[in-house]
């Protein structure tokens, strides 16, 4: 019996989200007193896994390419091995895909975007976020299995000084009719998702030619670029980097809003970030209410300014 | 003779069954994105009061989709939505805005378990060749029920998608991935999580006077659920806690900006 946790990697190195749910799970783990498993594919170097409280590492190198059916079939088949109660998954794009065959085959209650370590363990209930962060909703999952999705950059990092004992895992998995014809990826830049800042972008910028500023800012901060919803529609920038209720939700560290005044959505998608600094001309914007800390001014003085200072900073403080 | 006859016979089904593609969208009945979310009865139910409902809109983008579908490749639309009859003004709006038939089914769910189970078992009976859900509802985010229903299904499914084509029973998917995206090659039948991308804002149709009168005429059914269990309940909510007041910066004094956010938010 132990607690199982997905750990996903990228090209063989393992990811954030991956060590999240890693410490995540180890705070089960202990609070069950029963040991955490980690699944991965084709992870080349497992241990650090041992740093957030993995005791065991089921590594399957059979697996070419990710496919959300064989990961699950995957997966389902360590529960059993490991006669695993509760399974613990990151909030990817993956994992999120992954999740619900899971559930179905393991006839697992399943719940997404959780925030802390269960409330409760009998009846099992776990704080999630719902109407795009407007609210919490404590869920409580009856079946005898359960899965959990934890929220990026909800629960954190927490390290630990186990370590974790490898095996090869190789399960006989189904054949599936899905297969990847391409990725499209850019390979030097952060993600949204793996973001520890966010640098946005909207209206108040006046054309996607002023967005230079933007990815300067984003690089002196090692951010990821993400947008509005108006200035995704105009198709200044990709829908990919448009965050808010339609969009993607942001939950980082910082988040900066540059031009952006505020719509009840673009809160919403957003307020799961720890700080939130509004850079506005607008002194009314409802960014301000919504913000730790803002500047009422003109992005095109404030932006190159802060540009400037903050490469200073990082000099100094490198 | 016979043979050869019934070969053309078999034939030419394939050929239509191919060419009238079925489709099923799933409608989710969800507050307005405007909406401010309150709860009542000591924090254990969603306040409706007062809220306006729309089609969810990562199912609006599936179901302007499936449209062009039917416009280009023939294809014939049901909607579906679980949910009592409230919902029904939702799926007057899918019918109006094109689609052929409307299904309610008339239950009360406690969470995306249940709703999967509900489809599904519509949408075994109807042998659809695809259908299209949205990547999440934009109330509980749950992001469930179209892989719950493609895993009870026993169908291909792509979710985040934001380009689908079809031709014949292959299909060509993109979905969002983290950092980028991903191009799929599968196969009918096929459940797809939908979101923006799929459809652009711009292509959203609004419903016409004709479409409205149409719509009237469309059957809507409904159906009395098959009995089923769920697996989670949502016991109760909150709020997230207010913050304090914004402190403000002199746009003239950045270095107290970067003060501020290296020394009392420490996030640089």
């Amino acid at each position: 019996m132990s607690v199982l946790v997905y750990t996903e990697s990228d090209k063989g190195i393992l990811k954030k989200a991956a060590f999240e749910a890693a410490s995540y799970g180890k705070a089960i783990a202990d609070s069950t007193g029963t040991s955490l498993t980690a699944i991965t594919f084709n992870v080349s170097d497992t241990s650090k896994l041992g740093h957030y409280g993995v005791d065991k590492v089921l590594n399957i190198e059979s697996v070419d390419e990710f496919n959300a059916f064989v990961y699950a079939d995957a997966i389902k088949q360590a529960a059993e091995k490991e006669n695993t109660a509760i399974i613990v998954l990151s909030s990817s794009a993956d994992s999120k895909y992954i999740a619900p065959i899971l559930a179905i085959g393991l006839n697992a209650g399943y719940v997404p975007n959780v925030v802390e370590t269960p409330k409760n363990l009998s009846p099992f209930t776990v704080k999630r976020t719902a109407f795009t962060n407007k609210a919490f909703c404590y869920t409580e999952i009856s079946t005898p299995v359960k899965i959990v999705g934890v929220s990026n950059n909800s629960y954190g990092l927490v390290e630990n000084t186990g370590a974790a004992q490898t095996e090869n895992f190789s399960p006989i998995l189904a054949e599936s009719s899905t297969s990847v014809v391409s990725v499209d990826k850019a390979n030097d830049k952060v993600t949204i998702a793996d973001a520890e800042v966010v640098v946005s972008a909207g209206r108040g910028l006046k054309g996607p030619e002023n967005w230079e500023m933007i990815e300067e800012l984003a690089d002196v901060l090692g951010a990821a670029t993400a947008c509005s919803k108006p200035v995704s529609d105009l198709g200044w920038r990709p829908h990919s980097e448009h965050v808010g209720q339609t969009g993607k939700p942001v939950a980082t560290n910082l988040y900066i809003a540059i031009g952006i005044s505020g719509a009840i959505q673009h809160l919403a998608g957003v307020s799961a970030s720890k700080v939130k600094v509004v850079i506005n001309t607008d002194a009314e914007a409802p960014f301000f209410k919504a913000a730790d800390y803002g500047v009422v001014g003109d992005a095109f003085e404030v932006v190159p300014k802060l540009i400037e200072k903050l490469k200073v900073f990082k000099a100094e403080n490198a | 003779m016979c043979d050869v006859f019934y070969l053309l016979l078999v034939s030419s089904f394939i050929r239509i069954k191919i060419l009238n593609m079925k489709i099923l969208v799933c409608i989710s009945h969800v507050p307005d994105t405007t909406s401010k979310i309150n709860f009542s009865e000591g924090d254990t139910k969603f306040d409706s009061n007062g809220v306006q409902y729309v089609i969810n809109p990562n199912d609006e983008f599936g179901l302007t989709r499936a449209m062009w579908f039917k416009e280009k490749q023939n294809a014939s639309i049901d909607v579906i939505s679980v949910g009592g009859s409230e919902t029904e003004t939702t799926l007057r709006k899918a019918l109006a805005i094109g689609a052929d038939a409307a299904i309610r089914v008339n239950a009360s769910t406690p969470d995306g378990l249940s709703v999967a189970k509900h489809l599904a078992d519509v949408a075994k009976k109807g042998s659809y060749d695809l259908v299209i859900a949205g990547r999440e509802s934009i109330d509980y985010n749950g992001g469930m029920v179209p892989g719950m229903l493609a895993a009870m299904l026993n169908a291909n499914f792509v979710t985040n998608c934001i380009s689908l084509e079809i031709e014949g029973t292959n299909a060509t998917a993109t979905r969002e991935i983290d950092g980028g995206k991903e191009t799929l090659s599968t196969l009918l039948p096929l459940v797809i999580g939908g979101q923006k991308g799929l459809v652009e804002e711009s292509d959203l149709r609004i419903p016409n006077m004709r479409g409205i009168m149409m719509a009237r005429k469309k059957p809507l059914t409904v159906i009395d659920p098959e009995p089923n269990s769920s697996a989670t309940k949502s016991v109760s909510f909150e709020k997230p806690a207010s913050r304090g007041d914004v402190k403000l910066v002199e746009a003239d004094n950045i270095d107290e900006l970067i003060n501020l956010l290296h020394n009392e938010a420490k996030v640089i």
